[in-house]
């Protein structure tokens, strides 16, 4: 466990110091915030029938996913670990007393964290301080905020280990970027990052419910405005941990048998 | 300590020839071939002892290591070290060995080397003392003192070298597995790098397998050598025993006072002759050397006498060429 702290430790501070790419990151997310947005205003503005979502819960939607989009994007790659695997380096990896799973999932998470600690608090400051309709309104009581930090860092546990599985995939094909665009594509689609859920027509949200994506992103999201009430969140909750375990297991069930047909690249 | 028994790994290389045919044609049907990369290799390694492990390019040499260090799954055979099997036991038995990789690295490219170091020492929860005691050993001999706060990316090749042969002791194992670990050093980081492997064989008893092309390493190293090529194990024993067996001629270079004819000299073939100097090959079975050398006093007066065995790296030439492994 110490090593995997440490890990995560030594990824942490050395992704927080990259401060020019959190900026420029900080304003495309901005500028991607207010389009949507204005998109969804002039939407809703002509709609006659009831929306299954409300403007002020879509707008918090539309700003927290971009002030956490480090945590819950599946495009977020770590090139590392893919050189780690074409080269051949992995053989140091190979080698050392801990378990590779328990080593790259702390890097990621770390990595994940050390991107979105940079990016989020000042865009959620300044959504906060924005005019009407824009303004990102405060969740409705305390004890929904915690049930939403909870749930978004149960949702980061779950997209780290769904992404685990794309490094692994590496193993066999030697090249992220196949694995990586089927992935993201579709994975961002399921996650509501491209349209909320809520505005999914049923049987597709009935297939989206089915999958995992949903839990990194949108759940939380919908939590955070009490779109989602306490009780539903709380059985979303355990779905949640469900999921993570799932998906740990067979990460690991396919990382071990990716490991012993390990050719090291490269000599 | 190592006993290895057997041991055999396939590869399997996918082929094609140049040509946008050929790169057509694979799109539908691959052709593998089998490449040996060991054939049943046996050999066992005493404690304390350092091994030098040689043989040509694509001998099998990495591929060795690689099952000896957990790090391969070999198809056949055994092999048992310390008591571990190393691809069944890895987790376990890595604790106990250190390897370094000589065109690899193992230290974090973008944060000083000793950032690097203390990630080791919690994953292999080295012990706080111990970490202390083996680090100030090791940044003295391997004089790393100048150099353990600077980012990695930012080292000299023999710098970050002696780094990586550092980070590769800090969890004081027993066995250490060096796969060429002079690549590309000047001779004064190659000279400090070796005097640093016999200090550590010698003061604190670790194992070492060492893989080169270097002779000089082996020279200076190893007492015994382990050479395969094509995936056979070819010869194992002593330098001295590979001389008595190959070493058979030696160069005589004479110096003597003005002479214009040329010399001839029963037992002796003339190598390159000049008025002042000749070089004479003698082969030691034929011909006595303290013979050739009073027969040559006769003929001119000698001023300088130099004689020469042939160099290791002939020697293992010869060994090549006599399994045909070339």
């Amino acid at each position: 466990m110490k090593a995997y702290i440490s890990v995560f430790k030594l990824r942490l501070y050395n992704g927080m110091q990259y401060r020019a790419a959190a900026l420029a990151g900080i304003a495309t997310q901005f500028f991607w915030g207010f389009i949507i947005i204005m998109v969804y205003e002039a939407f809703y503005s002509q709609g006659g029938i009831e929306a299954p979502i409300s403007l002020s819960e879509l707008i918090s939607y539309v700003w927290l996913q971009q002030a956490f989009l480090a945590l819950i994007i599946l495009w977020f790659r770590d090139n590392e670990l893919f050189q780690l695997i074409t080269t051949g380096n992995i053989a140091y990896e190979l080698c050392r007393p801990s378990g590779i799973y328990g080593l790259w999932f702390a890097k990621l998470l770390a990595q994940r964290l050390a991107s979105a600690l940079l990016r989020c608090m000042p865009i959620i400051a300044v959504a906060l301080l924005l005019p009407e309709p824009y303004r990102l309104l405060p969740p409705p009581d305390p004890a929904t905020f915690l049930l939403f930090a909870t749930t978004l860092l149960l949702g980061l546990f779950i997209m780290v280990a769904l992404s685990m599985l794309m490094y692994i995939s590496v193993f066999v094909t030697l090249s992220p970027s196949g694995s990586m665009l089927v992935f993201a594509v579709l994975g961002e689609f399921l996650a509501g990052m491209v349209i909320p859920i809520p505005l999914m027509p049923g049987w597709l949200q009935s297939i989206v419910d089915l999958l995992p994506f949903r839990y990194s992103a949108d759940f939380p999201f919908r939590v955070y405005s009490g779109h989602i009430p306490k009780d539903e969140a709380w059985i979303g909750i355990g779905i949640q941990c469900a999921w993570l375990a799932a998906l740990i297991g067979i990460g690991k069930l396919a990382m071990g048998k990716a490991l012993r047909r390990v050719v090291v690249q490269g000599g | 300590m190592i006993t290895i028994n057997g041991l055999s790994k396939t590869f399997q290389v996918a082929k094609r020839s140049s040509g946008m045919k050929e790169a057509v044609k694979a799109l539908f049907h691959r052709e593998y071939t089998a490449v040996e990369a060991l054939k049943d290799i046996s050999f066992t390694i005493k404690p304390g002892e350092i091994v030098g492990y040689i043989g040509p390019n694509g001998a099998g040499k990495s591929t060795t290591i690689k099952v000896m260090s957990g790090i391969l799954v070999p198809d056949g055979g055994s092999c048992s070290i310390m008591g571990y099997t190393p691809w069944l036991d890895r987790v376990a038995y890595v604790k106990n060995i250190g390897v370094v990789f000589g065109q690899r690295s193992q230290l974090w490219w973008d944060v000083p080397v000793v950032d690097s170091f203390e990630l080791l020492r919690d994953i292999y929860d080295v012990p706080e003392q111990e970490y202390g005691s083996n680090l100030s050993l090791l940044t003295e001999t391997l004089e790393l003192a100048d150099i353990i706060q600077t980012p990695v990316r930012q080292l000299s090749l023999g710098q970050r070298m002696r780094c990586e042969i550092a980070a590769s002791l800090l969890h004081s194992p027993s066995i250490l597995f060096l796969d060429e670990p002079t690549i590309g050093l000047d001779a004064v980081s190659k000279i400090a790098v070796r005097r640093f492997i016999r200090t550590i064989n010698e003061e604190k008893g670790v194992t070492v397998i060492l893989t080169t092309h270097d002779m000089n390493d082996i020279e200076a190293l190893a007492r015994r050598i382990i050479l395969i090529g094509k995936g056979r194990l070819l010869f194992d024993g002593s330098i001295d025993a590979i001389r008595s067996r190959f070493d058979k001629e030696k160069t005589l270079t004479i110096v003597y006072r003005n002479r214009p004819e040329p010399l001839q000299i029963a037992g002796a073939t003339i190598e390159s002759w000049s008025p002042e100097r000749a070089v004479l090959r003698v082969d030691t079975e034929k011909a006595v050397l303290s013979d050739v050398l009073i027969e040559a006093s006769k003929q001119v007066e000698l001023l300088d006498v130099a004689i020469d065995a042939q160099p290791i790296e002939d020697l293992i030439v010869q060994l090549y060429k006599e399994h045909q492994i070339s």
